[in-house]
């Protein structure tokens, strides 16, 4: 069982600087999101592009947003479990929390701050009839242990980054890998597209352009799929294949959390505004994009905002009664959980003579 | 009806036709409009941000305006898409001009 004071759904932004507004607290937090990796939507869908709209960064980088939050929040030591869904949440007699993930993973914490953006990315799933039946036996849309795939005949289809680089990298595992795509352009990184271009000519990626995968065959697990090409002419054809791998991104959906009691309006958790972001249930808050009061703008500078009075109204939970007044990281400095101590340099004071 | 104001034919997912004034001084998208207008449940359209990689915006263009042509962005986007059909466009892409008038659209379902 992970413990902790502070325990956050959703490792984005609003989820990271909660994380530094915490510790300043004196309380500690643990992080859970279903990407293998922090930064949510900045890091899964667009770490190259430009904000505009940070306070105090003309532009900068999702990607490096991303680095800088975990950069300012990592002398407070936060937990993470990451590539796991929170799955269930149970009410314990003393009013806190225990979060199960889909793995089965249990936080303890006697304040749960939802900051899941627009839900958990769960990939999308190609429209072919029969996939369902196939799911585990032979389909999957992550790739999670490649050396499943070792001397296997693999399937890959999708046109962006995850297909191109799961074939480069499955082409070296795998007994042969096919990539199929509806185009004959991809819109992955250059090097990416170069290096299949480059494999297809020593003839260790099979590449059928353009062209789609419209059924599975085999009896109980995958012994092939069903390919429709339209260059010149229609025809379609079997690619003999123990796994089919479809890479056609993820699609962020509110997913269990919507069946957690939580006052639910427009796909976001209502919560009080006026206050602190709790929501209707005492202890469990919602901050950034997840949430909604009259109002509300999902921007990344308002999930600062909302993290950090959220944060003092979970220390009054943790310490009732305890005085504490707002001090300035400048005037106080930051000591970390790991010891380290950031602090302005004192003022010198010498004579001129 | 403002003077830049544009009438736009909206079908949603439902199959309800809406008919909406769109202001072309806002530098809007059509994927902003049905926003505005909460034509499709926040969370289900626009979910990049309007970035085109997400294609929660497709629409079937079904009037034979004059559109800007695709951007490789939303070509790529389209081509890894589910429900396309020739007439599909990424309505984040598509921006609210005077010539837009009349214009019918319907939303592709949620994928």
């Amino acid at each position: 069982m992970i413990k902790t004071d502070i325990l956050i759904i959703g490792a984005g932004p609003t989820g990271l600087f909660t994380v530094f507004e915490a510790g300043l607290l004196k309380l500690k937090c643990h992080l859970i999101d279903a990407l293998p990796q922090p930064g949510g939507q900045c890091s899964e869908i667009y770490p190259k592009k430009p904000i505009y709209d940070i306070p105090g960064f003309p532009e900068i980088l999702a990607g490096d947003l991303t680095k800088n939050l975990m950069e300012q929040c990592k002398q407070f030591e936060p937990g993470f479990t990451l590539g796991e869904r929170a799955e269930t949440i149970d009410k314990q007699e003393d009013g806190s929390f225990i979060v199960t993930t889909n793995k089965g993973t249990k936080h303890h914490a006697p304040v749960v701050a939802i900051a899941g953006g627009l839900g958990s990315f769960e990939p999308r799933k190609p429209l072919i009839e029969n996939i369902g039946s196939f799911e585990d036996k032979g389909v999957a849309y992550f790739i999670k242990d490649p050396e499943v795939y070792r001397d296997k005949r693999v399937v890959i289809s999708g046109g962006g980054d995850s297909a191109l680089d799961w074939s480069i990298f499955l082409a070296d595992v795998a007994s042969e890998v096919t990539l199929i795509h509806r185009r004959n352009e991809f819109r992955g990184a250059l090097d990416s597209v170069e290096k299949v271009q480059e494999l297809k000519e020593q003839g260790k990626i099979n590449l059928i352009t353009p062209a789609e995968v419209i059924n599975i065959v085999g009896h109980g697990k995958v012994e092939g799929v069903v390919v429709s090409q339209s260059q010149h002419i229609e025809k379609e054809f079997v690619v003999e294949a123990d796994h089919f791998i479809p890479l056609f991104g993820l699609s962020p959906k509110l997913g269990p959390i919507a069946n957690w009691g939580l006052e639910i309006e427009k796909n976001a958790i209502k919560v009080n505004n006026a206050l602190d972001y709790q929501t209707n249930i005492p202890g469990i808050f919602a901050i950034g994009d997840v949430n909604t009061y009259p109002g509300k703008l999902k921007l990344i500078l308002c999930g600062f905002h909302e993290a950090t009075l959220m944060c003092q109204a979970a220390y009054q939970i943790i310490n009732p009664g305890k005085r504490y007044v707002l001090k300035y990281t400048t005037v106080s400095g930051i000591d970390g959980f790991d010891g380290t101590r950031k602090e302005a340099p004192k003022a010198v004071v010498k004579a001129i003579n | 009806m403002e003077e830049q104001d544009v009438k736009i034919q909206i079908t949603d997912r439902d199959g309800v036709s809406h008919e909406v004034l769109a202001p072309t001084d806002m530098a809007m998208n059509i994927m902003e409009v049905v926003r505005s207008y909460e034509l499709a449940p926040e969370g289900t359209i626009g979910v990049c941000g309007g970035m085109a990689m997400c294609a929660s915006c497709q629409c079937y263009v079904n009037s034979d305006h004059e559109l800007p042509e695709k951007l490789d962005d939303e070509e790529a986007m389209l081509s890894e898409a589910f429900y396309v059909k020739d007439n599909s466009r990424l309505g984040c892409q598509i921006q609210i001009t005077p010539e837009l008038e009349g214009l019918k659209i319907e939303l592709a379902p949620e994928s």
